[in-house]
Formats: structure tokens, C-alpha cells, sequence
């Protein structure tokens, strides 16, 4: 079965969730056409990070239905939806904390490798081919990052900004279709989060991905968001583009903290 | 490696074995080693056998598993009633008899291979339940699963019960025990080295993680499991039929599980190195405190608990922490240059982008 308006990638119907008393998302519908720039906005608490638990299978919704890709996302593990090339970053920095930089990018290329056991327990020559290709394919996406000289340091000795650019670039190492940035400028000074919004976009455009966006800066978002969606206590408040956003009531009135 | 130098270090590998085997089992010319040290030797091999297959789910997949004797009752009793019960029968298609020659090549095979078959299911049947849970599960399944092999034995007549399996044939050898220790290192140390280990590392560092960057942990960690479970059957085969060391329900309890684990822990949690030094200090030191014996009797314990207290503050991530002894410990660590041609992307342009300037705060 395929979704019902092709260029769709990311198409959430009416999805709420529940923690026991508390909705946390509420009927949420959200349209997210290949190629975009999507932010995901909304006051502390609106939602936002347990929309991404809900997308990438951390949680399963309470009602609704999510489809990526064509594909019907209910019942599916994490891993699975990682499979199908959903990636993510998490607001507070989840890297594998005793491994190197190196090793954090090489890991989470884990669905292009064989995974032949066997053939890593013989030591095959193709295993050790796929090694040499999977670490130079990590060291490609840390230069792009600026983060190669560090490739061999511990992956949490690095200082908060870089972690959230190793973070964005094990993302793309699972080769994904959508990407899912949860705050990657929380934590970074002006000229870095300037630098943060040339680099999601160039890599939007070089990987040909589709992104969702969850910030606090709106400098970022305003700034490399085509489409903005705005929630608040889990509710769906506006959608738009920036500048209708910016000059939408609703979303004044939310961010001056009313309720 | 090329296949050829693959092939050639196997077989110098083996020749060392064989001879290490001939002058331990049967000396050269008039040397004999004391057999109480060639006991020792023995020991030695089969526990380096067990903790580094150990630490495969408890150091590399950060599970916490205390049935490692369980496994090895399973293999171990399985390996041998094979030998005990079809032995002369598998020797006989070879023309030959289980305790010498090519026959005892084909019986100690075959015999191995069972144990680690038997062990293997058993722990495919206690990881699958118990690792798709969180927390301590496994813990506390693998301890039950020790207790209730060690109760089944105790009730079954054929394998000796309470006696112990002593229609056991010692068809262990130097050769065997090493060429199976040198095994168990080779293939944790390739796990280690490929997608598997990192995905076990992973899943040790951060389960949430792993499964966002497509690793299915509970397959990862059941398989982990069941290899682990597996070497540590082929140790148990090792050990049972080992001479003068009839499988015993009682040796084979829950202290035996936890004496892994210590090694583990002594030689650095993770590291193959340390385990293989963990299981050689903790099977040496308790005999070498034996001299205290006579003097002191039961001196020789507290001894053996300080010194463990001792490394444990000054160490206390073990000899080794995370650590392996390798090549590249006296090379120096070669940061790859990025590709030429790598396109970077704008982050060295800092402050210059143009277009985001309006100012609404950060919210
Ligand atoms: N696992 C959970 N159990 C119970 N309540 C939860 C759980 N996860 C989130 N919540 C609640 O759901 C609401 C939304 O939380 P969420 O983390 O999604 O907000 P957010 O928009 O990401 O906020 P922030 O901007 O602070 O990151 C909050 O009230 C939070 O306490
Ligand atoms: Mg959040």
C-alpha cells in the first residue's frame, strides 16, 4: 500500500500519545514531502522530542498511524525503522560513550556492512575489505564534519559542539532518507550555530535527505526551514512558512508563556 | 592475511601445540614436569578458555551472565557421554581406539563439537527469554539455569549423579586445551574487530543508541550469548575429560561461575588480554599460596581475598581496563588523512553566512 499523495515521505495521521494522565501528543498530523526542510517547533514540554521517540519506535503511538516511505511504520522495532532510513540525533547527547569517533560512525554503519558473522570470525578477505571500505566511508563523513583529526580521541573528550556533530554525522552513516535533529544547536555558540545551518543544509542538499527539525534557536529555524509546524502541550498550533509562522497569534502567544 | 600465510601460521601454531603437548604430557629425554604443574597448566588453558568466552556477553556485550558453569556442565556432560558411550564406536570407523592416535583425534572432535552444540541450545533457550528484557534478568535466569543443570545431573544415573561422571575417559590433552584456548582468543578477538563486536559494544554503551542506528540488540546479544555459552561447553569437555577429574555436579556450581567472573574483573572487563591474564593469576595464585598450608592453615584464603581487595583498589578496572596488549601499543597511532577530494561541508566558514538575521530571541 502506498501513501495517498506520492512525494509525501513522512505522513503522520492523527497520531496522540499518552504517558498514564498526561496526552503529550495530541492527534498530530504532519505532511513531510521529500527533499524539505522541516522544522518541528514548540514551548518546553510541547511534545516535540516524544514526536521523534514516536517516529523512530521508542514509543508507539496511542492512536493514529505513521507512514514513511510508502510503508505503514506500526509494530516496527527501532532498528527496523532504522532499516527503512529514519535517523535521528538525541537532544541530550546519546554517543557510545567508550568508543572513539572513529568507532561511533563505523558502528552505526552496522545496516550496510554484510554482518557475516562467519566471515568476521574466519577473518575472510572480505571481511576485511568491508573493514577497510566501512572506516573509510567513517573517515569521509568526520571530514565533513571537520571532525577527522579526532577520528582516534575518545568520543565524549570532545567539547559539546563537536559531540553534536559526531552525533549528526553517525546519523548519516546509517545512510538515511529522513533526519531527525533534535536541538543540534543546543549548547553552541552564535558563529557555531551559524556554521550548524550552512552545514544541515549542505548536507540536505548533498545527501539528498529529507530533515525534520526541532529547535529552540529560531534564528536556525527561521532561518533553513522551508515548512514550520508548531506545537504546544502536544497540540498542532500552526503550519507554514516561516514568515506566516512569525506573524501567526497562536505562535506569539505560545512563546510569550501564556498557560 | 593471505590465505598462505593464514595456512602456515595455523600450522606453526599446531607444531608449537604438539610440542608443547609432548614435553608437558611425556617429557623429553629425561625431563619430566612435576605432574602437579602440568595439572596447573592444564587448568590454566581450560579457564583462559572460560573467561575469554565469558567475556564476550559480559565484558563486549555488557550482559551480566553468572550461569558460565551451567554452560560448562551442559557441554561438559554432553561431551563426554558421547566419548563414554559411542567413543569406541566413532574411533572404530576410523580403525582406531578413543584413546590413541587418529581415532582420539576424531573422538576428542567430535566429542568437543557435541559439547558445544548441547551448551549453545542451552543458551539459546535461557538468552531469548531473558535478553529481550532490560535490567538484571539475566542475571538472575542464568543463576537458576546453573542450579537446575546441577539438580538434572545429580538425577540422571548414566552420567554418574552425585559420584560424578567417572566413567570419564582422559582423552584431554596440553594440545587440546591450548589449540582450543588459542581459538576461543581468535574468534572473540575478530568479533571484536567487525560489525558484530561494534554492535555489541554499542549495545553495551547505549541500547537506545544502537537500535536508533539500526543494531537489533536482542538478536546481537542472544547470539553473543549462545557463542559464549558454546566455548564455554567445549571448556567443560576440556575439563571433564581431563585425567583424574571426573565431572562433578558440585565443582561445577554456582562458586565456579562467580570464580570466572572474578577473572574477568581482575583482568580488566572487555579485554581479551586481561581475561587471559585474569584466568592464569587466579588459577596460580590460590596454588601458590598452598606453601602457607601447613603453618597457617586457612591463611591461605585470606590471602588470596587481600590480594583480590588490594588489585581492586589500586586497579579497579582490573589489570588491563579496557585495554588489549597489541602491535599497536609500540606503534605510533596513525590519524588517517582525510581523502583527497573529500568535499567538507561550510563549517569553516563560521560568521560569514548571510542569510538568518533576524533576531527572535532563542526561544
Ligand atoms: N516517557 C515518558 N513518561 C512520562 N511522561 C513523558 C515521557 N516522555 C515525555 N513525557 C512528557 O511529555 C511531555 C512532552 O515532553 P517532550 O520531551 O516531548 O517535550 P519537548 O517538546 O521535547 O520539550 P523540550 O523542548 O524541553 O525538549 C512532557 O510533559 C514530558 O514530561
Ligand atoms: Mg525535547
Amino acid at each position: 500500500m502506498a501513501s495517498p499523495v506520492s512525494s509525501v515521505l513522512l505522513d503522520v495521521r492523527e497520531v496522540t500519545r499518552r504517558f498514564g494522565g498526561l496526552t503529550a501528543v495530541k492527534h498530530l498530523n504532519l505532511q513531510v514531502a521529500a527533499g524539505t526542510l522541516y522544522g518541528l517547533i514548540g514551548p518546553n514540554g510541547a511534545g516535540k522530542t516524544t514526536v521523534f521517540n514516536l517516529l523512530t519506535g521508542v514509543y508507539a503511538p496511542s492512536e493514529g498511524d505513521i507512514w514513511f516511505d510508502g510503508r505503514r511504520m506500526h509494530g516496527q522495532r527501532p532498528w527496523q525503522i532504522a532499516t527503512h532510513g529514519i535517523a535521528r540525533t538525541f537532544q541530550n547527547i546519546r554517543l557510545f560513550a567508550d568508543m572513539t569517533v572513529l568507532e561511533n560512525v563505523m558502528t552505526a554503519q552496522h545496516l550496510r556492512t554484510s554482518q557475516m558473522i562467519g566471515d568476521a570470525i574466519i577473518g575472510s578477505r572480505r571481511h576485511h575489505r568491508e573493514e577497510r571500505e566501512t572506516r573509510d566511508r567513517a573517515r569521509h563523513l568526520l571530514a565533513i564534519f571537520g571532525l577527522e583529526a579526532l577520528a582516534d580521541e575518545p568520543a565524549t573528550s570532545l567539547p559539546y559542539g563537536s559531540q553534536r556533530r559526531l552525533e549528526i554525522a553517525r546519523a548519516l552513516a546509517t545512510s538515511p532518507k529522513l533526519l531527525l535533529l533534535d536541538e543540534p544547536a543546543a549548547g553552541m555558540n552564535p558563529q557555531e550555530s551559524v556554521a550548524l545551518m550552512d552545514t544541515i543544509r549542505w548536507i540536505r542538499d548533498e545527501f539528498s535527505l529529507t530533515i525534520l527539525l526541532v529547535e529552540h534557536n529560531m534564528k536556525v529555524v527561521m532561518g533553513i526551514c522551508e515548512t514550520i509546524h508548531v506545537i504546544d502541550h502536544g497540540e498542532s498550533i500552526a503550519t507554514g512558512s516561516p514568515a506566516d509562522i512569525q506573524a501567526n497569534p497562536r505562535v506569539i502567544e505560545a512563546y510569550l508563556g501564556v498557560g | 592475511m593471505p590465505i598462505g600465510r593464514k595456512l602456515l601460521t595455523i600450522a606453526i601454531v599446531l607444531a608449537a601445540l604438539a610440542a608443547m603437548n609432548q614435553i608437558i604430557e611425556y617429557g623429553v629425554g629425561d625431563f619430566r614436569i612435576n605432574p602437579y604443574y602440568a595439572r596447573i597448566i592444564s587448568l590454566v588453558g581450560i579457564n583462559i578458555t572460560l573467561a575469554v568466552s565469558l567475556n564476550l556477553i559480559n565484558g563486549l556485550a555488557g550482559q551480566f551472565s553468572i550461569g558460565h558453569a551451567g554452560f560448562m556442565a551442559v557441554g561438559g556432560y554432553a561431551a563426554t557421554y558421547l566419548t563414554v558411550y559411542h567413543g569406541a564406536a566413532i574411533a572404530a570407523t576410523v580403525g582406531g581406539t578413543p584413546m590413541q592416535g587418529v581415532g582420539s583425534l576424531v573422538v576428542m572432535t567430535a566429542s568437543l563439537v557435541t559439547g558445544a552444540v548441547a551448551a549453545g541450545l542451552a543458551g539459546l533457550v535461557v538468552g531469548i527469554p531473558s535478553l529481550r528484557l532490560k535490567g538484571d534478568y539475566l542475571a538472575i535466569v542464568t543463576l537458576g539455569f546453573g542450579e537446575i543443570i546441577r539438580v538434572i545431573i545429580l538425577n540422571i544415573p548414566a552420567v554418574g549423579g552425585a559420584t560424578g561422571f567417572t566413567a570419564a575417559l582422559p582423552i584431554t590433552n596440553i594440545f587440546w586445551i591450548y589449540a582450543v584456548a588459542v581459538l576461543t582468543i581468535v574468534i572473540v578477538r575478530n568479533i571484536t574487530q567487525s560489525t558484530f563486536g561494534r554492535a555489541l559494544g554499542a549495545i553495551r554503551s547505549d541500547e537506545i543508541a544502537a537500535e536508533a542506528m539500526g543494531v537489533a540488540t536482542t538478536r546481537y546479544k542472544v547470539l553473543a550469548f549462545v557463542i559464549s555459552a558454546a566455548l564455554a561447553g567445549v571448556a567443560g569437555g576440556l575439563w571433564g575429560q581431563l585425567f583424574a577429574n571426573p565431572l562433578n555436579p558440585q565443582n561445577l556450581n554456582f562458586v565456579k561461575s562467580i570464580e570466572v567472573i572474578v577473572m574477568i574483573v581482575l583482568g580488566g572487563i572487555g579485554s581479551i588480554t586481561g581475561a587471559v591474564l585474569g584466568a592464569t593469576t587466579l588459577t596460580i595464585l590460590p596454588e601458590a599460596l598452598r606453601t602457607f598450608d601447613q603453618q597457617f592453615p586457612g591463611l591461605r584464603m585470606v590471602l588470596y581475598a587481600l590480594l583480590l581487595i588490594l588489585l581492586m583498589i589500586f586497579r579497579p578496572d582490573g589489570i588491563m581496563g579496557r585495554r588489549e596488549l597489541s602491535l599497536a601499543w609500540f606503534r605510533r597511532r596513525g590519524g588517517g588523512p582525510g581523502q583527497p577530494g573529500t568535499r567538507v561541508a561550510p563549517l569553516a566558514t563560521a560568521g560569514t553566512a548571510t542569510r538568518s538575521t533576524r533576531d527572535e530571541g532563542d526561544g
